[in-house]
């Protein structure tokens, strides 16, 4: 078989592996749902008609996309890749003709599909449980697309490569913590003008805080640009950041990859 | 005909320690070889070497006619390794990790063969986390030989088996034998060695400190034999180079020629086996624990 045939032949392996964990089902692919729904209904009351008529489900969604990206692309790859390389599924992968391309279009197949499937479900939920105006203009569907397929990218190619700082043992604390603090300075559950600014800046280092400036852009009223940091959405400069990043994690992972644990080669 | 693994002068230390030293080994094509020794002696290293898992400091290493250290998926395909153990499969069945790994290799054999073949028909659509330990390390095998490979690394294939598991899959890896599968077996177990092997090795601090078939290793077949009966209620025991002349003089002598509670051992290949690595699990205990924590994270 072609490496390509291979590949398929993952994703869809992984993607059986991955529906068939009802922990990784919850805690990743329907989490961001369940907060969106929960977001709605807590904060509802303080919305509605204010912010020309935005609702509490039109304000998080943004953050709940951001999150979403964060959770199946960089946590799932993390976390996968980290126990399949404790467990010595790597390894037993590594020992048979598999190209090792197969591996990780495997791994990008499952991001991909699993991703998409929740943009998707979230918007439908917005739109139809709670009524958020989704964008009409192509515009803006197109920085959406743009934004979406970085930052998945990115969290997929990052997630493998954070995988060699983490074992099996470690990988909760190692991966969910840094996750948790990077959500809450980066405006995804709370509004970043809210954030102190020192941490507004600490926040722009890492990609999460474009993703959801990107996702803001694309389903707040465009007044609201004048709430961002730069006064703009700098569409422009937030695909630059998330290129720059999806690149920069591609190169560490073709440095720094293993196929074993460390310390038994 | 070139062997199917060749070893020279096999060299790998960590920090500074020799756990391979000067190692040459030699197994022939079709060949079912075990490799014996304690922890610690260089068995892991030695086989993980000739696996193109590990890199070695020095000396030559040919399997299948290729240099295993970074050779490529062609040869990939012509081997078969099952390792200490397999994680990651809890959420597949038998039958969808089989036929993932098979399509691997250019000439499998059938997904429905192997798992007959293993023994895992019944349980071919079960998620694997349902599994016993046996029926885990079947699957194990049976991973390892869907892709038809002309060379087998058993890795302690049989570790926490019940005696009734032990036996089958000694059957299992006579069959694979029989059908010319070259196996390079290591195990803990000396009885284990003995039913399967066509000739063990023993490996001590990262030398090769014997070869044979298991009946003559140290040379035990031409030790004396103990002769043992009972006679007036008293057991007796006679050591003899001659069992045989001793049971016919027994048997003369008893009426009715039957002799009670007659037995007739030499020493087994695990008293040969403990005598021989003695000197090297004494010295080398210190060693042999930092080496075990190794070979624990390989696992």
């Amino acid at each position: 078989m072609s490496a390509l045939a291979l590949g398929l032949d993952r994703t869809l392996l992984e993607l059986k592996m991955y529906s068939r964990e009802k922990e990784a089902v919850f805690f990743s692919f329907l989490f961001p749902i369940l907060l969106l729904a929960l977001f709605s209904v807590i904060f509802g009351s303080q919305f509605d008609g204010a912010d020309g008529g935005m609702t509490a489900g039109g304000y998080f969604l943004p953050g709940m996309l951001s999150a979403g990206v964060l959770l199946t692309s960089f946590q799932t790859m993390a976390m996968s890749v980290t126990v399949e390389r404790d467990d010595g599924t790597l390894k037993r992968l590594r020992a048979t003709p598999m190209p090792p391309v197969a591996y990780f279009f495997g791994k990008v197949g499952l991001v991909a599909v699993s991703s998409t499937v929740q943009v998707a479900l979230l918007l439908l939920v917005a739109r139809l449980a709670f009524g958020v105006e989704l964008p009409s203009t192509a515009d803006r569907w197109a920085v959406f697309a743009l934004v979406f397929v970085l930052g998945v990218f990115g969290g997929t190619v990052l997630g493998v490569a954070y995988s060699s700082m983490a074992t099996a043992r470690t990988v909760g604390a190692v991966v969910l913590g840094p996750m948790l603090v990077l959500q809450f300075i980066s405006g995804v559950y709370i509004a970043f003008d809210d954030v102190p600014q020192w941490l507004q800046q600490v926040a722009s280092l890492f990609p999460l805080k474009w993703i959801a400036q990107g996702m803001r852009s694309v389903f707040f009223p465009e007044q609201l640009a004048a709430a961002e940091m730069a006064g703009s959405w700098e569409t422009g400069r937030t695909a630059l950041v998330l290129f720059a990043w999806a690149v920069g994690g591609l190169v560490v992972c073709a440095l720094t990859f293993k196929w074993f644990k460390r310390g038994t080669t | 005909m070139p062997g199917a693994i060749s070893i020279r002068g096999l060299t790998k230390s960590y920090a500074g320690r020799n756990a391979v030293d000067g190692l040459d080994l030699d197994i022939d094509v079709g060949e079912c070889f075990a490799l014996l020794g304690p922890n610690g002696a260089g068995k892991t290293t030695t086989v993980e070497i000739a696996e193109g898992f590990r890199a070695r400091d020095a000396g030559e290493v040919r399997v299948l006619g290729t240099d295993p250290h970074g050779a490529g998926l062609e040869w990939r395909n012509r081997v078969g390794i099952v390792l200490q153990s397999t994680g990651g499969l809890d959420l597949l069945t038998p039958r969808e990790a089989l036929a993932s790994t098979a399509k691997a290799y250019s000439h499998p054999h059938a997904v429905g063969d192997v798992l007959a073949s293993v023994g895992l028909d019944d349980k071919a659509d079960t998620r694997i986390v349902g599994l016993s330990g046996g029926q885990r390390r079947r699957l194990d095998v049976a991973l390892g030989i869907v892709g038809r490979p002309e060379l087998l690394f058993l890795d302690e294939p049989t570790t926490g088996f019940d005696p009734q598991a032990r036996r089958d899959f000694w059957d299992l890896i006579r069959s694979l034998a029989a059908e010319g599968t070259t196996i390079l077996l290591t195990t803990h177990y000396l009885d284990e060695a003995e039913h399967l092997a066509d000739r063990v090795g023993v490996i001590a601090a990262g030398r090769l400190l014997a070869l044979d078939t298991p009946e003559a290793l140290g040379g035990r077949s031409a030790e004396e034999a103990t002769v043992t009966w009972e006679e007036g209620g008293i057991r007796h025991s006679v050591a003899t180079a001659t069992p045989t002349a001793e049971v016919a003089r027994l048997a003369a002598r008893m009426p009715g020629g039957e002799v009670p509670a007659l037995t007739v051992t030499r020493p087994s290949l695990e008293d040969t086996y403990l005598a021989m690595i003695a000197p090297h699990v004494a010295h080398d205990a210190h060693d042999a624990h930092a080496t075990d924590a190794r070979t624990e994270v390989t696992a």
